[in-house]
């Protein structure tokens, strides 16, 4: 479904990509990880082309994303995408945050959007928090919010970028949970995350990159089994051991 | 000092200078505001575009403007807007515009490289984040600063942009220049005629005075109250 070939990415004359390729098929979920720096969020911002990148490509259903002619917005509106820092609207409700791209992308009536707002929210236990503004709401509660954002568009993979790193500790699992069904559910998703915990329960497959480069893509068991590459062993070795 | 005054000349006068004069002076004031802050957003918009041109004339539409001394500028577009106009129209003679229009739309251009920059530092206070998670769900350039990045531009900014009306609110007096009946230019065709300079122009400075300063009170209540909000 999402397919990733041979992209790079300089900012300026520093090469944050080198030559990453990856594929993540439907109903999989796959976790990025690697130290930070390692260009993981980069990578993952360029399947909806929010990062714009020099060489390779990246297709979606086998449309590209740095082609001209695709419509973008059309294209990102499919692919869900949950950030490290919420990115909810401060100055709309919780509901507002829900129906404005449904109602602006998919063309939505104001009924049917907030009917499917509501759906979600019950989902990710937030429905008493509906007509709240995002300030109002503790980390977890925002990134659920977050997550039924992306959710109520209806999106055929969902892309998670660090979705806990901002969070306090206790509510790391709230947002793991959501996550978790969702998997559960079959959604597509690519993620990158520190949760090892969440990495070995739900992903099927663990890419570990680092200083730009793909430097294993391998099934869960196996990457927590036997990684092949010193690096990962190394990097498992100090996030595991603590 | 105080024993030749005639105090009384203002009293006389008050209809005239708020009929006329202040009422001028507020609605030129308003109309610039509003067309001041549209196209400065617009402008600031430009400015922050990837779009090499687009950024460049509005770089330099800014710079042009805050360099030149206002009183210039009202000067120049009195004579050069029935041009423009004209030429715009495709008039082969200047159009009557008048010294009103005249003035709503020198103001209108002047304010807005202010406004401009006020926005602009309104729109850049925005999280990239924000602008992300907008695209990230299918919002166009348009949808996404007309729904997430403006609304919330416009929130932090508004004390900064009341203060810069506060100031178009004075600079408005400069349309004297016109021989424009504004307020200052009313109370100076009383004081000519009855020869009550220093009565008329001292009741136009507390006149000014009491209600920019009241006007910058209520904006500093009004920001103390943001910032709780936020």
């Amino acid at each position: 479904m999402i397919s990733i070939q041979n992209i790079s990415k300089w900012y300026g004359t520093f090469q944050v990509l080198k030559n990453c390729s990856t594929e993540v098929a439907k109903g999989e979920v796959v976790v990025v990880c690697g130290p930070s720096g390692s260009g993981k969020s980069t990578l993952i911002k360029c399947v909806n082309a929010l990062e714009p990148f020099q060489q390779g490509d990246v297709t979606v259903n086998g449309i590209s994303v740095s082609d001209p002619k695709t419509d973008l917005p059309r294209l990102r509106s499919q692919i869900g995408m949950v950030f490290q820092h919420f990115e909810l609207f401060p100055h709309m409700t919780v509901t507002e945050n829900l129906t404005l791209a449904q109602i602006k992308v998919l063309g939505r009536s104001r009924e049917e959007a907030g009917a499917k707002a509501h759906a979600l929210l019950k989902r990710v236990g937030m429905e008493v928090h509906a007509e709240k503004f995002p300030g109002q709401l503790s980390g977890g509660q925002q990134q659920r919010v977050a997550i039924a954002r992306g959710l109520a568009m209806d999106p055929i993979a969902m892309l998670f970028d660090e979705p806990t790193s901002a969070l306090d500790p206790e509510m790391i699992n709230e947002v793991l949970d959501v996550m978790v069904g969702l998997a559960h559910e079959g959604m597509t998703m690519m993620v990158v995350t520190h949760e090892m915990g969440f990495a070995s329960k739900v992903a099927n497959r663990v890419i570990f990159m680092d200083e730009g480069e793909i430097v294993e893509d391998a099934p869960t068991n196996d990457f927590f089994g036997k990684p092949r590459s010193e690096r990962a062993q190394h990097f498992l070795s100090k996030i595991l051991h603590h | 000092m105080f024993a030749g005054f005639d105090l009384d000349v203002i009293q006389r006068s008050l209809p005239y200078l708020f009929r006329e004069g202040m009422t001028f002076t507020l609605t030129l004031t308003a109309l610039a505001m509003s067309g001041g802050v549209v196209f400065g957003t617009l402008l600031a918009m430009m400015r922050l575009s990837s779009l090499g041109p687009l950024s460049w004339f509005a770089g330099g539409y800014v710079n042009l403007m805050r360099s030149i001394p206002l009183v210039l500028v009202i000067f120049w577009f009195y004579f050069l807007v029935p041009w423009i106009g004209g030429w715009i129209i495709g008039a082969d003679r200047p159009i009557q515009v008048g010294a009103f229009w005249s003035s709503v739309i020198t103001f209108t251009l002047f304010e807005a490289a202010y406004y401009c920059e006020i926005m602009r530092a309104g729109i850049q206070s925005i999280p990239r984040g924000q602008v992300s998670a907008g695209y990230a769900l299918g919002l166009n350039y348009w949808q996404t600063m007309g729904k997430i990045v403006l609304p919330q531009a416009f929130r932090n900014m508004t004390p900064v942009l009341l203060t810069q009306t506060i100031i178009l609110f004075q600079d408005t007096s400069l349309v004297y220049v016109l021989s424009i009946t504004d307020f200052l230019g009313a109370a100076s065709k009383v004081a000519q005629r009855d020869g009550r300079l220093i009565e008329m122009y001292l009741f136009v400075a507390v006149v000014y005075f009491i209600i920019s300063f009241a006007a910058s009170y209520s904006v500093r209540r009004l920001q103390a109250r943001i910032a709780i909000v936020r």
